[in-house]
């Protein structure tokens, strides 16, 4: 049975910059919190002039009560969002979506970027017995390590100038971990060229992969239809009700 | 929640709680929508847009924000007729809302077909969606030109007992000669407007933001302009006509009632807020008991204009 979504209006309580241009936000989350799963996200209503649409971002940490969520600055929604402090009201939809398939007994998690925020909650819900290998183009970037290591087993680090950990991109580094350990389930979240990159090996080394997409959204119920992608049996999927979250194999293919 | 009887209508031969229903491609099947708003309490449910085959829509960027608004070209992606007929009206009928069917077709003959293929139990009128702004084969030419319309609305009524609403497109001169050639075809009412024409552009790529190029401008941005057709329109015929564009709230509405909207649709509003019909409705109810008025209907076209 699915539970109903709700929109709530939510107290703000932090809404701190944790890296460049790159901000967490947690909320009271009321009755949201104890639904959200790992890979579902919030569609976030921005109290700024001239933002019409709300915006959706991944939940990346539910604790007594709170939900948090990290966002970068990339437009004016996101940029009018770091104006609200302590005590403002933003209206959650949520939770929406589909997430994770948490059945995994190894699982490795691969994120870049922003994509590592929900991998977060998925880290946390396999409790400690999770591996997960991120990527960034920076030292500055991978603020996550701190983040994701009281609950992970171990991290593994690529970045694009090698400031810390392996220099290069998560694909570089991943072959090389699958030589050395047993997973049965990768869990992705970045760039889509970077996803696809890590669901092709998954799928040469025949393991279960899945990916977490974003598109352009209004309505975040499934529709507006703004957000569809193709899947390989040729039909339309929306990212917002059938995904976020898809196994890669349905959503990456060759065309 | 159960709405005032002062909203309850009688429209097209299809009673509506309230006179507060959703436009077409804003609100899916209606069943999206059903933890928000008690759709029971909605006049219809005008379902996404329906061709006789299903369609993928338009590939690419989909939509685009803008000033109090937004731009779309999803291109009419839909299921087609034969899909919504078996497996998606016996799933949403147990929400118990008049659903409205909004059909597109390539051709006159195709809405004929379209209209016949739905006159069936469960579905309380067709309305035809003569100006999608987001395809190429057919769809604007049909809304852009008199007697294309009415050719489609004579088609249309031929296949089915249905009542038939012409939905106009604000992409035209001139919005009464479009609304006059839908009556006298035929056409059981009107609804207006549909999306404006409109465009966004990337100046750090130099490339249009939309997949389509161009697409629909919808919200509070085309709010007047759909007023001042609907206004437009009303003084030119005698069939009812459903007011939409921009609606956000109860107060938005009344300006519809007054311009002459026997019932009003709500369309973008639903992506900012999937209760908002909810709260139009009672805001109404709110109106209505400030101003002492016994009926919605008190203030259809009560517009007042002074002469000189």
């Amino acid at each position: 049975m699915t539970l109903p979504k709700l929109a709530l209006d939510t107290e703000i309580l932090q809404n701190t910059k944790v890296g460049d241009d790159i901000y967490a936000l947690t909320v009271h989350g009321g009755a949201l919190v104890n639904q959200a799963q790992p890979g579902q996200f919030i569609h976030l209503q921005i109290p700024a002039e001239n933002v019409f649409l709300r915006r959706p971002f991944g939940i990346a940490d539910t604790d007594e009560g709170t939900l948090t969520m990290y966002y970068r600055v990339t437009g004016k929604g996101t940029r009018a969002l770091t104006g609200l402090q302590q005590g403002d009201t933003v209206n959650c939809l949520g939770p929406l979506g589909n997430g994770f398939s948490l059945s995994s007994k190894r699982p490795l998690l691969v994120g870049g970027g922003m994509g590592l925020a929900p991998l977060l909650l998925l880290a946390k819900s396999f409790q400690g017995e999770v591996d997960v290998l991120m990527g960034g183009r920076n030292h500055s970037e991978l603020f996550w390590k701190d983040i994701f290591e009281p609950h992970v087993h171990e991290i593994f680090i690529a970045t694009d100038d090698g400031s810390m950990g392996t220099k290069g991109f998560t694909t570089e580094l991943l072959p090389e971990l699958l030589g050395k350990r047993k997973y049965d389930c990768i869990y992705t979240c970045g760039p889509e060229i970077m996803m696809r990159g890590i669901a092709k090996i998954a799928a040469q080394h025949d393991i279960l992969c899945q990916v977490s997409l974003e598109k352009r959204m209004a309505c975040g119920l499934g529709a507006c239809l703004s957000c569809v992608c193709d899947t390989a049996n040729g039909e339309r999927r929306k990212i917002c009700k059938d995904g976020p979250v898809f196994w890669a194999q349905d959503v990456f293919f060759a065309k | 929640m159960k709405s005032d009887s002062r909203l309850a209508v009688d429209l097209l031969g299809i009673q509506m709680n309230t006179p507060v229903m959703t436009a077409s491609g804003t609100f899916g099947f209606g069943e999206e929508f059903a933890d928000f708003t008690d759709l029971e309490e909605l006049g219809a449910v005008v379902v996404k847009g329906t061709t006789l085959q299903p369609r993928r829509g338009n590939d690419g960027v989909r939509i685009a924000e803008t000033p109090d608004g937004m731009l779309n070209c999803i291109g009419l992606e839909n299921p087609g007729v034969d899909y919504f007929l078996q497996t998606i009206l016996p799933r949403i009928s147990k929400y118990h809302m008049n659903v409205i069917v909004n059909i597109s077709g390539g051709s006159a003959e195709e809405y004929g077909q379209l209209a016949e293929r739905l006159d069936v139990p469960g579905v309380a009128a067709i309305e035809l969606n003569v100006s999608c702004p987001n395809v190429k084969d057919g769809g604007i030419i049909f809304g852009t030109d008199p007697k294309a319309a009415a050719e489609v609305v004579t088609q249309a009524k031929k296949h089915t007992k249905k009542p038939v609403i012409l939905k106009l497109s604000p992409n035209v001169t001139d919005i009464a000669e479009m609304a006059r050639a839908g009556e006298a075809a035929g056409a059981d009412a009107l609804s207006l407007i549909n999306t404006l024409m409109g465009m966004a552009i990337d100046i750090r790529t130099w490339r249009p933001v939309l997949g389509n190029l161009t697409g629909g401008l919808s919200g509070p941005c085309v709010k007047p302009v759909a007023l001042r057709m609907v206004w437009q329109a009303s003084q030119a015929v005698k069939i009812p006509i459903i007011g939409m564009g921009g609606i956000m709230t109860a107060e938005d509405a009344v300006e519809f009632f007054l311009a002459g909207s026997s019932a009003i649709a709500v369309g973008t509003a639903n992506f900012c807020d999937p209760s908002v019909t909810k709260k139009i409705i009672c805001g109404l109810e709110d109106y209505l008991e400030q101003r002492k008025l016994s009926h919605i209907s008190d203030i259809v076209g009560q517009l007042i204009v002074d002469k000189e």
